[in-house]
C-alpha cells in the first residue's frame, strides 16, 4: 500500500536554513546538511528545500548544496527557488536533485511547465502553488507570497496539471507558521479535484494535525518546516501517531 | 568497477553516491566496447522510453544489453526498457523480460508517487529485507505480470516490481533513493 509521506521543508537562504512566520521574519534554524541528515535519520520520506534568497549572489551556492545533499542522504528531494528555464533544472538535477519545484516562473510563463516536464518527465516538475484566501476567494500570491496574482488556487492547479506538472505543493499562507493545523477545505477542494499527488503545506502544529489532513483530504504527503527544526515535534511521533489511527506510513514504529 | 550506462540525459549523480558508499568504483559510459567488458552493469532510469530507446538503437547498445552476459540491473525506466514492450511512446524493448508496460490507470493519483510495500519471492536480490519493506515509486507506467515477475507491490491493481531472467535483473523503485533496503538491495546486486 502506498504511503502518505511526510516532508520536512529547508527554506534555504545564502546558504543556511531559515524559516519565518506568515512568509517574513526570518530566523536562522542552522546548517542544511547537518539537518538534512537528521531528517533523513528520524524517517522523513522525502525532502524540500527553497531557496529563498534574494540574491544572485546568495544563490550561487545552490549547485554546490544540491551535490552535497546528494551525496549525503538517501531518500528523494525536490529543489526549488528561482528557477525559470530548461537550464536552471537541468544543472540542479544534473547535481542530484529528484524534482524541481517552480512557483513565480510558472505564474508568468506557465509554458515553462510543459517544457521542463518534456525535457524531464513530469514526475520531476512540482508546481508550487501559495494560497491566501481572502474574503472566501483562494487567491494565489507569486514572489514569496508578496504579490497577488488573478489566479484563482483551483483553476491554476488544474491548469498546472494540465500543463504537465507531476505534483502539486500547495502553501496556505494563512496558516503558514501558525502551527494551528493544515487549511483542510482549500487542501480538500484541490486533492480531489486532482489526478497527480498533492502535498499540504502551512500550518502544522501538533501530530494530530497530520492526521486529520490525511483522514479529511486526499493529500498524499504533508511538509511542514518550523516544528521539525526547533524539534517541537518528532517525525516518529507522526508516524506513530498516523499508525494508530490506521493511516499507512512507512518506518512503522509498532513493527 | 561497475559500469552505469549513461543515457547523456538524466542524473546518474545520486545512484553513482548509492554505489559509491557501498565502496564501488563507478564507470559511467555508453561506451559499446566498455560495456562488453563490464563486470557488472546498471541501466539506470530517467526520462521517456521511446528517446532512451532511440539512444540505445543509435550506438548500438542495444544488441550489446541483449547479449551482455554479466549481471545487470535496470532501474525504473531501465527495467522497461528490458521488456518486450512499452506503451509509453508505443516502443519494443531488448525483449529479456516477458512481460509488457502500461499505463497507470484507475481512481489513483499518477503518477505513483512515493513509498510502498513491495512482495518479493525467495531471490538473491532481496536477500535481509522484509517482505513488505517499503521502496520509493516515482513513475506513471508499470510491468504486467509474467514468468519473470520476481516482485509484486498494490497501486489500484498489482503490477511487477521486479523481474529477473538469468543475469538480467530490474527493479521499478529507486533503490538509490529507498534509504536502508534500498542500500540493502544495491549491495546484494553488487556482490552477486
Amino acid at each position: 500500500m502506498l504511503k502518505k509521506r511526510i516532508i520536512p521543508c529547508l527554506d534555504i537562504q545564502g546558504g543556511r536554513v531559515v524559516k519565518g512566520i506568515g512568509f517574513e521574519g526570518l530566523r536562522d534554524m542552522g546548517d542544511p546538511i547537518a539537518l538534512a541528515q537528521r531528517y533523513d535519520a528520524e524517517g522523513a520520506d522525502e525532502l524540500v528545500f527553497l531557496d529563498i534568497s534574494a540574491t544572485l549572489e546568495e544563490r550561487a551556492t545552490l549547485s554546490e548544496l544540491v551535490r552535497n545533499i546528494a551525496a549525503t542522504i538517501q531518500i528523494p528531494f525536490t529543489v526549488g527557488g528561482g528557477i525559470r528555464s530548461v537550464n536552471d533544472a537541468k544543472k540542479l538535477l544534473r547535481s542530484g536533485a529528484d524534482k524541481i519545484s517552480i512557483n513565480s516562473a510558472a505564474l508568468e510563463r506557465p509554458e515553462l511547465i510543459t517544457e521542463l516536464a518534456a525535457a524531464f518527465g513530469n514526475q520531476c516538475v512540482v508546481v508550487a502553488i501559495d494560497v491566501k484566501t481572502v474574503n472566501g476567494v483562494d487567491c494565489v500570491f507569486s514572489h514569496g507570497g508578496k504579490k497577488a496574482t488573478h489566479h484563482e488556487a483551483l483553476n491554476w492547479a488544474l491548469e498546472a496539471e494540465r500543463l504537465g506538472a507531476g505534483e502539486i505543493l500547495l502553501t496556505s499562507m494563512n496558516q503558514d507558521g501558525a502551527q494551528t493545523g493544515f487549511a483542510i477545505s482549500l487542501t480538500q477542494k484541490i486533492s480531489q479535484a486532482l489526478s497527480i499527488p498533492v502535498i499540504g503545506s502551512g500550518g502544522a502544529g501538533t501530530v494530530e494535525d497530520f492526521s486529520h489532513l490525511f483522514k479529511e483530504t486526499e493529500a498524499t504527503g504533508a511538509l511542514a518546516a518550523g516544528i521539525f527544526h526547533t524539534e517541537k515535534v518528532a517525525i516518529a511521533a507522526i508516524k506513530n501517531e498516523l499508525y494508530t489511527q490506521k493511516i499507512p506510513v512507512r518506518w512503522n514504529p509498532n513493527l | 568497477m561497475i559500469t552505469l550506462l549513461d543515457y547523456q540525459a538524466g542524473n546518474l549523480h545520486s545512484l553513482q553516491n548509492a554505489i559509491e558508499r557501498l565502496g564501488y568504483t563507478v564507470l559511467c559510459t555508453a561506451d559499446p566496447a566498455l560495456l562488453r567488458q563490464a563486470e557488472k552493469v546498471i541501466i539506470p532510469g530517467v526520462g521517456h522510453a521511446a528517446p532512451a530507446m532511440a539512444f540505445l538503437k543509435e550506438n548500438g547498445l542495444d544488441t550489446v544489453i541483449r547479449e551482455l552476459t554479466c549481471p545487470v540491473l535496470g532501474i525504473c525506466l531501465g527495467m522497461q526498457l528490458l521488456t518486450e514492450f512499452t506503451e509509453e511512446g508505443q516502443v519494443s524493448g531488448l525483449g529479456v523480460f516477458d512481460v509488457t508496460v502500461k499505463k497507470l490507470s484507475g481512481h489513483l493519483k499518477i503518477p505513483h508517487m512515493g513509498w510502498n510495500s513491495v512482495q518479493y519471492k525467495p531471490s538473491k536480490l532481496f536477500e535481509e529485507i522484509p517482505q513488505e519493506a517499503d521502496f520509493y515509486f516515482v513513475h506513471s507506467y508499470a510491468a504486467t505480470l509474467g514468468e519473470s515477475t520476481l516482485a509484486t507491490c498494490e497501486y489500484g491493481a498489482s503490477f511487477s516490481v521486479a523481474l529477473a531472467k538469468n543475469n538480467f535483473y530490474g527493479v521499478q523503485f529507486h533503490p538509490e533513493k529507498s534509504g536502508k533496503w534500498g542500500q540493502q538491495l544495491l549491495q546484494n546486486f553488487l556482490a552477486l
